[in-house]
């Protein structure tokens, strides 16, 4: 960019950022419930003066440059900041495009009795932008896998709880896929939870498990392996019809394992073995 | 036989399994095909894509909607160019595992499907083909 334009641009900082925050604001789009106006004109403000101080470098085209370093952290940071608060990738993209009409109406104004060096400096202007924008797009693409990412784990975490629910009977609802690393997570509750409680029995409840192949099969086995050398027999319910097909036709031996089709009927296996007796008391005692 | 859909997908992280596995699933639904052929169809492929990143180091699979005698069906080609299988005919034998595995993915995936191909190459990579009917014949 030449040094004229960029000098220029730089003196009309002030009316560039008037009319871009104008148009910003007068957008249908805006998302005012999650910026307020004022952390907008500050944003836009920081981003807009290092945008001009690097147009006088002498390297202005090259977004890779050591005069981009500081727009690219702001960058990163607005786009980041503005994946985490749930803007559309359209107003984070939209956001540093609606900068680049404003400047295209101020170079025009400038450059208006030369075409040549206007078309050029429109085209340069034109690349700068849109190599920021694809900048602006990966760091916020980025901030949106964090945000799944910390979800996977979060979620990992919530969906392995051990149940105690009766005295010696522990019950782990399994929901979703089960791979090493969540085995790892479920063996290692159930084991701890065994120890604390001091159960003999574990029901675990596969209904929310969507495939049984091979593999889960096999952590399931590990993880019945385990709990019995700590003592406690292990029950797995919630083995619905077409997955009792498709472990036989697979050719699972699970004959040395308790299997039941419900929690319930889990539950009523587990009472005979600790010889518990559940009975229906009279009305009158109820206490409902 | 006739395709009449065909798509890709890449398979190179665990997670990609989950994706791959909903896909078959509606694919399978839209054929109109029963939960217990859906079931045995999804459990074959996610036992032949657990191979292909184990032992394949993953690779692209292939899902198509195919019919044959106005019969429809779904078709899954699994494709890696990881060291491939040296002995075939052991591999499908029930029990035989390289790894610590139970050894039922490739024999038992074909207890699961009604056509099972299996291509593989030491050196050059293994291709397996499965189909599975709507009527489960």
């Amino acid at each position: 960019m030449n040094k004229d334009t960029a000098a220029y641009l730089k003196g009309k900082k002030k009316q560039i950022l008037e009319t871009w925050m104008h148009n910003q604001v007068q957008d249908a789009a805006l998302r005012d419930d999650l910026m307020s106006v004022a952390e907008l004109q500050q944003q836009s403000e920081e981003f807009l003066s290092a945008l001009l101080n690097a147009f006088g470098t002498p390297e202005a085209e090259d977004t890779q440059s050591a005069g981009y370093e500081p727009i690219n952290d702001i960058l990163s940071e607005i786009a980041i900041s503005r994946a985490r608060q749930g803007f559309s990738p359209r107003e984070t993209n939209t956001y540093i495009l609606s900068l680049k009409q404003v400047l295209s109406q101020q170079l025009e104004e400038f450059l208006s009795d030369n075409t040549a060096l206007l078309y050029r400096e429109i085209l340069s202007m034109n690349s700068i932008m849109d190599s920021l924008a694809v900048i602006a797009m990966e760091t916020y693409i980025k901030g949106r896998e964090e945000v799944i990412l910390r979800q996977t784990n979060e979620m990992s975490e919530i969906s392995t709880p051990v149940i105690r629910v009766w005295e010696g009977i522990l019950a782990l609802p399994i929901i979703g896929t089960l791979d090493s690393a969540r085995t790892q997570v479920v063996m290692e509750a159930l084991l701890e939870e065994i120890v604390a409680t001091g159960s003999r029995i574990a029901i675990l409840d596969i209904s929310g498990v969507p495939t049984v192949d091979s593999l889960v099969a096999q952590h399931l086995i590990k993880t019945v392996s385990a709990a019995r050398l700590m003592g406690a027999e292990c029950v797995i319910s919630g083995i619905r019809a077409e997955i009792a097909q498709t472990i036989v036709h697979l050719g699972i031996d699970l004959t040395n394992i308790y299997t039941k089709a419900s929690l319930a009927s889990a539950l009523k296996m587990a009472f005979s073995m600790l010889n518990i007796q559940v009975t229906r008391g009279s009305k009158q005692n109820t206490g409902f | 036989m006739i395709v009449l859909s065909k798509e890709k997908l890449p398979i190179q992280r665990e997670q990609d399994v989950i994706l791959f596995r909903n896909r078959i699933k509606e694919l399978a639904t839209k054929t109109g095909m029963s939960l217990v052929n859906q079931t045995k169809l999804i459990t074959a492929a996610s036992e032949l894509v657990r191979n292909m990143l184990r032992y394949g180091g993953g690779g692209v699979t292939q899902l198509e909607i195919v019919s044959k005698n106005s019969i429809p069906g779904v078709r899954l080609t699994f494709k890696d160019e990881g060291p491939g299988i040296p002995d075939v005919q052991q591999a499908m034998k029930d029990g035989f595992s390289t790894g610590k595995s139970l050894g039922l993915g490739l024999p038992g995936a074909k207890r699961l499907v009604n056509e099972f191909d299996i291509k593989s190459e030491p050196g050059k990579g293994t291709t397996v083909t499965i189909t599975r009917w709507k009527n489960g014949l």
